[in-house]
């Protein structure tokens, strides 16, 4: 990614399909499709894991079953069969080191452009890549374990760490949460689990790409990633995802816990496959990520939304510590029949705690694009500030932009800002750029880029080159 | 829908008679048969309990014979009274040959724009005795107001009143409607309007909230093409108070103002829903709410634009300005868009937060003593949708309540 150029910008603008839409055939130890006691039973034997993690799975797996899915978003979709989900496949072999990777998934990571003997000697990123739900490789392990840091699958963090799972596990999203935070703490089968001690900066952005590769196979990943005190980490989650045609629910949980004086910065880019132009297929992305503010410590998420038919998505941070930030920044595009409702929730506890949203959407097709987010300052939260920015940008006559923001205030000293705009592309900028010489398409591109810029300054370096490139490909033949 | 027995409404509505002659009433009654009062799981009563009003025992109110001094509250020489929801014709006033003003047993409704879904809509239209006609005929120009005064003179009584305020084409006109409830803190009015603004006509309706006790007002508008309609609701007083506005703007080229103040104290609760409907192309609509809230009251806005698609050049704004002045008063605010076509100009702002330090500063630094800073500082806040008052009547009657209530002196 690093040596990206226009050139091949205007090569993968010509590409009309989803551009990572393939499947590799990789051998998966699949469970027949169904959801019930036994399989959660499996799912846990097959991992090996001790049994109040399995009493966990359980007792959420009872609150699911009295719970009912949740109709407030701001989409239209047809409920998933929890019973036509298969909820576990793994690639069959386990792979000691980088060089017994099967040659295969190595081609995939290729095409997906994350290579890992590139990215190895390259970026210095420490990619734990999953495909379908668990990790085949984690690179960097070592010298990430110098500094005592533990970043591993989230199986490997239960049998070598299970001290720190349990102590952690469902502290920010409770396993009775929400409908899918819920069937995530049943039936989770892999994920990542990332430990900073007290007082290290991490050395390198840690990475993670998630891919749904089996048919029919839900993904349930479980992140738990904890930052001791003063520590200091950069996690970056990127998503791309075969085409399919059926719909496949991605129902993920991501929990941070930022300690005294510690640090967070989550970045994501997600691209899971959109359904095709006439709103066919897709993946169901309903996300719930959270995160834990101790003593002036910080949170920031970064998110580029790209993909998904429909997506429902509220990083959240509860500021919970005095003198604690919480930030979120947003770019979510949606084109065809995409549906997005995502937005953020900060929570003000703590005295002095500061956040600050930007969220900026971009409809186009026949999408609908919804900010939702709820500022909650609390009676204890003495001088919080918060300043929301949403801004939507229309690009066609058949989309929808809509904001549903929630402001909550109890504390008289607390300063709440909000403000909201929504607007079509500025014809005469694009005449403009063709005014001189610039097409129409590329002059949307660099419009979008500069109203998205704000959001895409705070991504790692890496990261917003893809994610410019990813706007530009997401948007293509959009203008009506 | 089953029909619901043992709910709080349907032992609510056990003192009421429901059964009448008129079809569009008994499908009232009927609608009530399957609804309940809402609570706070219910999206649209998220931050409003009502279960003080669901607990009452209220029965239907009587007007009384005594002779009722208004005098300082009345705005206009054309005016109504409605005491505990029954027209009082012997204290009202209006000459027919300048204003066309007429009383009508709801018995006789043939079309209602209410929404029977909707619980105090359905209980309105279910039980008012009396509907009250404003109706402006063609190209007629009212120079006066209109001033209906509602009052509640009686403890633990639900007054049910009906507005319907109409105009032909060119009509314009201004209505003041003024809520007063001196002392009967367990009584409920429950209020319903419909506004039809027809094509060309410039209609204005100030709402005065004035009243104690619990005040829930439900106004339908309908705006035909080319016209202007402005709303200014004035809060002052209620332990619960709720307001509904919805409106439709179902002709190009209009104009649309909701303006509302909120001011309150102790225990009160304002709940400001308001809901613009943009149907059809080129409209503007302007909307600005400001809440000044002390004690320990709490104070709700949801203001919610809607751009249908193929809705057009809309050009919709939308501030809410919150200012807390104690430690234990609340605000939940949520301004709302829902935009289906592209090229609009939409936005909105909400801002909470306390007086200004420095202003606080540089008035003390005057002289000035820190609690009548802060009363130039709350007036000037609030002022900007006082000024939309244009009428001099009523800002003066604004003002005096708020000196009454609050102390404030005059800007």
């Amino acid at each position: 990614m690093a040596n990206y150029t226009e050139e091949e910008l205007a090569k993968d603008l010509q590409t009309q399909e989803y551009e990572f839409g393939f499947t590799s055939d990789i051998d998966s130890d699949t469970i027949p499709k169904g959801l019930n006691e036994d399989v959660i039973r499996f799912i846990s034997a097959k991992k090996n894991e001790p049994s109040w993690l399995l009493d966990y799975r359980l007792n959420a797996y009872h609150t699911w079953l009295e719970m009912e899915e949740p109709k407030w978003a701001h989409v239209k979709y047809k409920k998933p069969d929890f019973q036509d989900i298969s909820y576990f496949s793994a690639p069959k072999k386990q792979y000691e080191s980088w060089d017994d990777v099967d040659p295969e998934m190595k081609a995939t990571m290729d095409k997906l452009g994350i290579s890992m003997d590139e990215q190895k000697k390259l970026t210095g990123v420490a990619v734990d890549f999953v495909m379908d739900s668990v990790s085949v490789a984690t690179s960097f392990k070592e010298k990430l374990s110098e500094l005592g840091i533990i970043f591993c699958s989230f199986s490997e963090a239960v049998e070598n760490h299970p001290d720190l799972v349990k102590k952690y596990l469902g502290t920010v999203v409770p396993s009775s949460d929400n409908y899918y935070a819920t069937l995530n703490s049943a039936v989770f089968s892999d994920g990542s689990f990332c430990y900073i001690p007290k007082g290290v900066r991490c050395p390198m952005e840690l990475s993670t790409y998630f891919r749904i590769n089996s048919s029919g196979t839900g993904q349930f990943e479980r992140t738990l990633l904890v930052a001791d005190q003063g520590s200091y980490v950069s996690y970056l989650e990127g998503c791309t995802a075969p085409q399919r045609d059926e719909n496949q629910l991605h129902a993920a949980v991501v929990e941070l816990i930022a300690m005294d004086d510690a640090e967070i910065k989550y970045s994501t880019v997600q691209n899971w496959y959109p359904g095709d132009k006439n709103g066919k297929g897709g993946i169901f992305n309903f996300v719930t990520k959270r995160g834990l503010c101790e003593k002036n410590a910080k949170i920031s998420w970064t998110q580029v939304e790209t993909g998904s038919a429909v997506t429902w998505k509220y990083p959240s941070c509860i500021l919970k510590g005095d003198n604690s930030i919480g930030e979120f920044y947003s770019v979510a595009v949606t084109n065809n029949h995409q549906q997005a409702d995502t937005g953020t929730k900060m929570i003000h506890l703590g005295k002095n705690t500061k956040s600050t949203v930007i969220s900026k959407g971009i409809s186009a097709g026949q999408s609908q694009n919804s900010y939702r987010g709820l500022i909650q300052i609390h009676k204890s939260a003495s001088n919080a500030r918060n300043f929301t920015q949403c801004d939507s940008l229309l690009m066609t006559d058949k989309c929808g932009a809509h904001t549903f923001p929630y402001i909550e205030c109890a504390n008289n000293t607390a300063r709440l800002e909000h403000e909201a705009t929504t607007s079509k592309i500025g014809e005469d900028q694009i005449f403009y750029c063709q005014q001189r010489g610039i097409s129409e398409e590329k002059a949307i591109s660099l419009i979008v880029n500069g109203y998205a810029k704000e959001v895409l300054n705070k991504l790692p370096m890496e990261f917003a080159v893809e994610a410019q490139k990813l706007l530009a490909i997401s948007l293509e033949n959009s203008v009506g | 829908m089953n029909v619901q027995t043992d709910t709080k409404l349907q032992s609510f509505l056990s003192g009421f008679e429901g059964v009448r002659e008129n079809a569009i009433q008994n499908e009232a009654w009927d609608a009530l048969q399957y609804l309940d009062f809402p609570t706070t799981r219910d999206e649209y009563w998220k931050y409003t309990r009502i279960s003080k009003i669901a607990n009452a025992k209220l029965s239907s109110g009587k007007a009384s014979n005594t002779i009722l001094d208004l005098e300082k509250h009345l705005l206009s020489d054309q005016f109504v009274i409605i005491e505990n929801g029954i027209f009082r014709a012997d204290l009202s006033s209006f000459d027919l040959s300048k204003v066309n003003v007429k009383v009508e047993s709801t018995d006789t409704l043939v079309q209602t724009t209410a929404n029977m879904d909707e619980l105090f809509q359905a209980m309105n239209t279910a039980l008012a005795e009396q509907t009250l006609f404003i109706s402006i005929p063609k190209k007629q120009v009212w120079e006066t107001p209109v001033q209906v005064i509602y009052i509640t003179t009686e403890n633990q009584i639900m007054s049910n009143t009906r507005l319907v305020f109409e105009s032909e084409d060119f009509a314009e006109g201004h209505v003041i409607t003024t809520f007063i409830n001196e002392g009967n803190s367990q009584s409920l009015s429950n209020h319903y309007t419909e506004v039809l603004v027809a094509e060309n006509a410039h209609l204005k309706l100030d709402k005065i909230q004035v009243g104690n006790g619990w005040h829930v007002a439900t106004e339908n508008v309908w705006q035909d093409g080319n016209s202007t309609f402005k709303i200014n609701t004035m809060t002052l007083k209620g332990d619960i108070v709720r307001n509904n506005l919805n409106i439709e703007v179902a002709g190009e080229n209009c104009e649309t103002f909701l303006n509302g103040a909120v001011i309150t104290k102790e225990n009160q609760l304002v709940d400001n829903h308001s809901f613009v409907n943009h149907l059809v192309s080129n409209c503007m609509s302007d909307e600005n709410y400001k809440y000044v809230l002390d004690g320990k009251s709490t104070g709700v806005f949801n203001g919610r634009v809607v751009v249908q698609p193929d809705a057009q050049k809309i050009n919709a704004y939308q501030q809410n300005g919150n200012v807390l002045l104690s430690d234990f008063a609340k605000i939940n605010s949520k301004p709302e868009l829902e935009i289906y076509a592209d090229d609009v100009k939409c936005s909105h702002g909400s801002t909470t937060g306390q007086l200004d330090e420095d202003a606080l500063f540089y008035l003390q630094a005057r002289g000035i003593s820190k609690d009548k800073a802060r009363k130039i500082l709350v007036s000037a806040f609030v002022g900007e949708v006082l000024q939309s008052l244009d009428n001099e009547k009523v800002l003066a009657y604004v003002n005096q309540v708020l000196f009454d209530e609050f102390g404030w002196t005059e800007m």
